[in-house]
């Protein structure tokens, strides 16, 4: 599929390009999604915990590691799947059924890495910077419940949250990121690259890029909890 | 020059060329007549390398482009300029950067030399001023020039176009032709146009080659198709005048 490209410094300036509308493009829905994430989180686990003998901190500490070895990575991703997923589908899927595809290959080009690798970098550099700001606000989320709502104070949730931290979770999130990113990226520039017809197929081809990309991230999820954790 | 040598291109057992040989001369426009489905498209794609023929050969000046290795492939691939049916245009990308392109793509030029490049290209085909326009914002026989324009802005030496008039207005197609003509001689370059357009072929076309369900059924100088003999070429030649 790839070969050596054919300007690196045309690359670099789409891999820039594309990691702009990645990372900066998919920002705020990040944000929206994960501070309701922690706000929800917080309320739904003090309604299970609350009782005298739990000590408040301990809500915090469990938002805090659900947000990082979960919450953060996959919902994050999975709404990623969604948003940059179709969007990366249609866009090649729309280039296919037009020719651009072909005159990139009457040029000399090689289409499908110059369309696919610069998404699939540029996935890799900001899906895992959009986590680490999902967990950072998802704990925001978090705080602002817990205060707002009376359950607990700032103070005592980030208490619960420094206890219960390991760099080893943070690691762990990473890694999900980045496989994450690599299936959103590829499996969507494959269905937008194989689309054959024309605007119904375009749509359909980004249908199935979501779908796939979403059942592989849950199934990726399972195997690399149980490989480790 | 570009020779096709007993081209031949299945679908799933059918056989949509069926032999094909003939020869393409430089700064000639050569022009491919037929009706819709038999094998025009298909055989300009065998010609580009879009669809690797099932058998027979390619030559381009001698290099025998079905049997090239992908890198040298991708140099030949670089001669070549090709203007699609629906002009291909980037979507993306405004007019300059499109016919940049292959510039930036292949070339070492400044931003400065690219550029008198681009305004060469568009001066040629008379689209001078609207470089920072997307396709979407102008017209289908603007986004042809543009076509053109991004397809000469390398050197090259052959031009391939795919039903170049199609969904224009007769006078419009009128310019597109001239265009053409006009290229293929300044540059001296071998052009190839798929068309049913008899007009065309008879304004501004040198040899002409019409093909019948996937066969070379003609082949000769514009001048002589009036009196080629061949029933079937008359027949298709009425059926485009009374249409």
């Amino acid at each position: 599929m790839f070969s050596k490209p054919e300007k690196l410094s045309v690359y670099i300036d789409r891999t820039i390009t594309e990691m702009n509308n990645i990372g900066v493009g998919s920002l705020a829905i990040v944000v929206i999604i994960a501070i309701f994430q922690g706000a929800v989180t917080t309320l739904q686990i003090a309604y299970q915990l609350i009782s005298p003998l739990i000590s408040k901190p301990v809500i915090g500490s469990i938002v805090s590691d659900s947000s990082m070895l979960e919450l953060a990575p996959t919902i994050t991703c999975l709404v990623l799947a969604g948003k940059v997923g179709s969007h990366i589908a249609s866009e090649i899927g729309t280039m296919r059924v037009s020719e651009q595809v072909d005159a990139l290959e009457v040029m000399g080009i090689n289409s499908s890495g110059y369309l696919a690798l610069p998404k699939i970098v540029g996935g890799l550099v900001m899906i895992p910077l959009l986590v680490v700001i999902s967990i950072f606000l998802s704990n925001l989320g978090g705080i602002i419940a817990g205060e707002a709502s009376g359950i607990l104070t700032s103070e005592e949730y980030l208490q619960g949250a420094r206890e219960s931290f390991l760099p080893y979770n943070l690691f762990f999130a990473l890694v999900k990121a980045f496989t994450y990113a690599f299936i959103i990226t590829s499996v969507s520039a494959f269905q937008g690259y194989t689309t054959n017809g024309g605007a119904l197929e375009v749509g359909a081809s980004s249908t199935k890029a979501v779908v796939y990309s979403a059942v592989a991230i849950l199934f990726s999820d399972y195997l690399l909890a149980q490989l480790m954790l | 020059m570009i020779e096709l040598r007993d081209v031949r291109k299945s679908f799933e057992g059918v056989e949509v060329l069926q032999g094909i040989t003939t020869k393409f001369e430089t700064g000639k426009v050569n022009l491919v007549i037929g009706s819709s489905g038999h094998g025009k498209s298909v055989m300009m794609k065998c010609m580009v390398g879009l669809l690797n023929p099932t058998s027979g050969n390619v030559f381009y000046d001698d290099r025998d482009f079905t049997n090239l290795e992908y890198n040298k492939l991708r140099e030949v691939r670089k001669e070549i300029g090709m203007l699609f049916q629906g002009t291909a245009l980037f979507d993306s990308l405004t007019v300059e950067e499109n016919v940049e392109f292959t510039l930036k793509m292949f070339t070492n030029m400044t931003k400065a030399e690219r550029r008198d490049r681009v305004n060469f290209c568009l001066e040629q085909v008379d689209m001078i001023g609207i470089n920072s326009k997307f396709p979407a914002e102008i017209s289908g026989g603007m986004k042809k020039r543009v076509g053109i324009a991004r397809a000469i802005a390398l050197d090259i030496k052959y031009l391939f176009c795919d039903e170049p008039n199609s969904g224009l207005d007769p006078v419009t197609s009128r310019l597109i032709d001239e265009l053409l003509k006009q290229i293929t001689e300044e540059f001296n370059i071998t052009t190839i146009i798929n068309t049913h357009d008899m007009k065309t072929v008879f304004d501004i076309g040198d040899d002409v080659i019409f093909i019948h369900k996937g066969v070379n059924e003609w082949s000769g100088k514009v001048n002589d198709i009036k009196d080629s003999g061949n029933e079937m070429l008359t027949n298709f030649i009425k059926a485009s005048f009374f249409d």
